[in-house]
């Protein structure tokens, strides 16, 4: 076998897939074709996924927020790692270094687990990851009653912009006249 | 637009085309004056300008690696990322939230109004305030700023009204929707402003003053432009007898090119300026170009920076709006009773939910940070914009450790914050905190850690003595007559005021200086 067959298989051996199922009512199921879930991963394993998962939604535990948002961090860090074999190394002694048992451990166990390993390089960077990807998740948005982009509905003039009532109006001359009034 | 030979060396070469370069460049080409204006970044338009944060964030910023180091929290937080500085044409000013006060006259004269400060560097500006304030003046009107030259201000939004009721209830007198060069009426061939919120990706109505749809296409109707895009300066050549005489640059498709010029602006941003000098070292400059000083890279500035962000019982929905139309002028004062001398800025910030957790909140992780994140929609926010104190050995230098795709080292940026900008920060976000409260916030989160910096000032300092600084009045090198540098690098000290709309009154005023030392030939 050639050394880079044996890579191959090496390579396939260690890819994986993380499934999962939509919440009723989810904002997703109007995008995917039944309930559930497929993501297919090209560098990490089902066990790293797995972990790398456990390990955003004990970052940024939103109860309400199902796993397919998390698993968009996952997505990410294995299209990097798939690009780059530091990366993917690096993932794997991170996930190692947490143990098999993570993913499937109560939450007071992960975020003594994470404690730990905090001042790493792993940890400061899958935690800057999960922040950028999961908050630019449509899901995300949803549970944060974000509104995202507006231009494309001619901004936020004519959309609330100025609809606080809980405070008092500002006077005109600290203020400004609304465009087109 | 115009083409010019490689060879012509009666071009003036711009390298960098944001609100120096930018400015510079229709300043010049309207004077007759040829310019062969060098960016390395790409050329966006107002429909490719992406909506999606994380790709509009690749098409506008310098992405290479840097280094730091020092006390200052980028260097433990992001210290591959010191500064966000922009690569496309147009430069920062793509991406820029277009906050525009002014500085002040004590500002410019700080070491008379600060006196004597242990471990800084503290100089006067080499110009009468006066001299700064005609062309300040000439500025607003060419930005369009808000409330002056009878432009009204922009209307008031939700996250505004939060701002202006605590403001209010604390005392404050000068608190309103800011001076920005966002237009508040239809002016100047551009829309006004929809109030869409994504100025920090690029102005899609063209509402917000950029070079990208202003100076550099009005540059290009002269017919003396010449705008190479992805075209990245590598080094500055000079002849033997000292003047500069040529830029080399890899263009788009990475070969190497050599455009000949009569005087080289340099305009990359401080970070990049600095480099680009340090880079182009030789047998005669061996501390690199305008450096026989030894101060190009030193005295570096940034302001001092902090976020508050309160969470209230009610919505806010603070990504509703302008993202920095609002300002509070009261505590832009040097008043050392207060702790500390100079003065900071209030301004109002809107951001998107990956920009609080990043940026606007301290550092966390775990349930309660989730709990904020969960009331995104109930969060207002501001931030702190001060002056820092400049010191000699917080410094550009050439990094030992991060490269370009060109295998040349970039920028390593050093900074020890000085007692007097700690003094500073907990002053501002302490009185950040108390208008949030007063404003009714049941929480108040201080962010401590400034993200990496966007205004990068101080490293080519603006000197009467040639052997204090880098650049005389005009930005002209001390060491080099055709040689100028042309960004907020030439900032003798930072004042308060964010930094834009200085660059370009300085912009306005090196033009009408570079045609005179042209018709004079004593360039």
């Amino acid at each position: 076998m050639s050394s880079r067959e044996a890579d191959r298989r090496e390579f396939l051996k260690r890819t994986g897939v993380l499934t999962g199922v939509l919440a009723l009512g989810s904002p997703l199921a109007l995008l995917v074709p039944g309930r559930s879930w497929a993501l297919d991963l090209k560098a990490l394993t089902t066990t790293q996924g797995q972990v790398l998962l456990a390990f955003a939604r004990t970052l940024l535990p939103h109860d309400k927020l199902e796993d397919a948002a998390y698993a968009a961090v996952v997505q990410s860090a294995d299209a990097d790692a798939a690009r780059d074999p530091a990366l993917r190394q690096s993932l794997a002694q991170g996930v190692d270094s947490l143990g098999a048992g993570f993913a499937t451990a109560d939450e007071a166990t992960r975020v003594t687990a994470l404690r730990r390993i905090e001042s790493t390089a792993f940890f400061q960077q899958f935690r800057v990851r999960a922040m950028q990807v999961l908050y630019a998740t449509p899901l995300a948005h949803v549970l944060l009653g974000y509104e995202g982009e507006a231009f494309s509905k001619g901004g936020y003039l004519t959309r609330g912009f100025n609809d606080l009532r809980w405070l008092p109006d500002v006077p005109a001359a600290d203020s400004g006249p609304i465009p087109g009034s | 637009m115009a083409s010019f030979a490689l060879d012509d060396d009666g071009v003036v070469v711009i390298i960098g085309s944001g609100a120096g370069g930018g400015t510079l460049a229709h300043e010049l080409t309207r004077r007759g004056i040829k310019v062969v204006l060098l960016e390395a970044g790409k050329r966006q338009t107002l429909a490719s300008f992406s909506q999606d944060p994380g790709v509009a964030y690749g098409q506008l910023t310098w992405l290479d690696a840097r280094s730091s180091s020092g006390n200052w929290a980028v260097a433990q937080t992001t210290p591959s990322a010191p500064a966000w500085i922009a690569k496309s044409v147009g430069g920062t000013t793509t991406h820029w939230g277009a906050v525009t006060p002014r500085i002040a006259d004590w500002e410019i004269r700080a070491r008379s109004a600060y006196g004597e400060i242990a471990g800084t560097s503290l100089a006067d500006w080499p110009m009468p305030f006066e001299e700064l304030s005609k062309y300040t003046a000439l500025a607003e009107a060419r930005l369009f700023v808000t409330r002056r030259n009878g432009i009204p201000g922009l209307p008031a939004s939700n996250n505004f009204k939060v701002m202006y009721a605590g403001a209010k209830k604390l005392g404050y007198r000068q608190a309103h929707t800011g001076y920005l060069a966002i237009n508040s009426r239809a002016q100047d061939g551009r829309a006004a402003c929809i109030q869409q919120g994504f100025c920090v990706q690029g102005c899609k109505v063209a509402a917000k003053w950029s070079t990208l749809y202003t100076e550099i296409p009005r540059a290009e109707a002269t017919g003396n432009l010449d705008l190479r895009i992805e075209s990245m300066a590598t080094r500055i050549e000079h002849n033997a007898n000292g003047r500069v005489n040529a830029v080399v640059y890899r263009d788009a498709a990475g070969r190497e090119q050599r455009q000949k010029a009569r005087a080289v602006c340099v305009a990359g941003n401080a970070l990049e300026t600095t480099r680009l000098l340090l880079l182009s070292q030789s047998a005669k400059f061996p501390r690199g170009l305008g450096n026989s000083s030894d101060q190009l890279g030193r005295h570096y500035c940034h302001h001092v920076l902090g976020f508050a962000t309160g969470v209230f019982e009610q919505p806010v929905r603070m990504w509703r709006g302008t993202s920095q139309a609002g300002l509070i002028e009261d505590e832009a004062r040097n008043d050392p009773k207060r702790g500390f001398v100079g003065g900071y800025w209030l301004e109002m910030v809107n951001m998107d939910p990956t920009g609080v957790a990043l940026a606007a909140l301290p550092y966390g992780w775990g349930r309660d940070f989730a709990d904020v994140m969960d009331n995104y929609s109930n969060l207002a926010a501001l931030m702190m914009v001060g002056e820092d104190l400049p010191r000699a050995e917080n410094r550009i230098t050439l990094s030992a450790t991060t490269r370009d795709s060109h295998g040349l080292p970039t920028a390593h940026v050093h900074v020890d914050e000085h007692a007097n900008d700690i003094a500073m920060r907990r002053h501002g976000l302490n009185q950040a905190k108390l208008v949030l409260e007063a404003a009714g916030a049941r929480r108040v989160l201080l962010s401590e850690g400034s993200p990496s910096s966007t205004h990068n000032m101080g490293t080519a300092r603006m000197s009467r003595d040639p052997a204090l600084g880098v650049t005389n009045p005009y930005g002209q090198t001390h060491d080099i007559p055709n040689l100028f540098v042309s960004d907020g690098g030439v900032f003798t000290t930072p004042a308060a005021a964010n930094p834009t709309l200085t660059i370009v009154a300085l912009a306005l005023r090196q033009a009408e200086y570079i045609e005179r030392q042209l018709g004079s030939r004593a360039i």
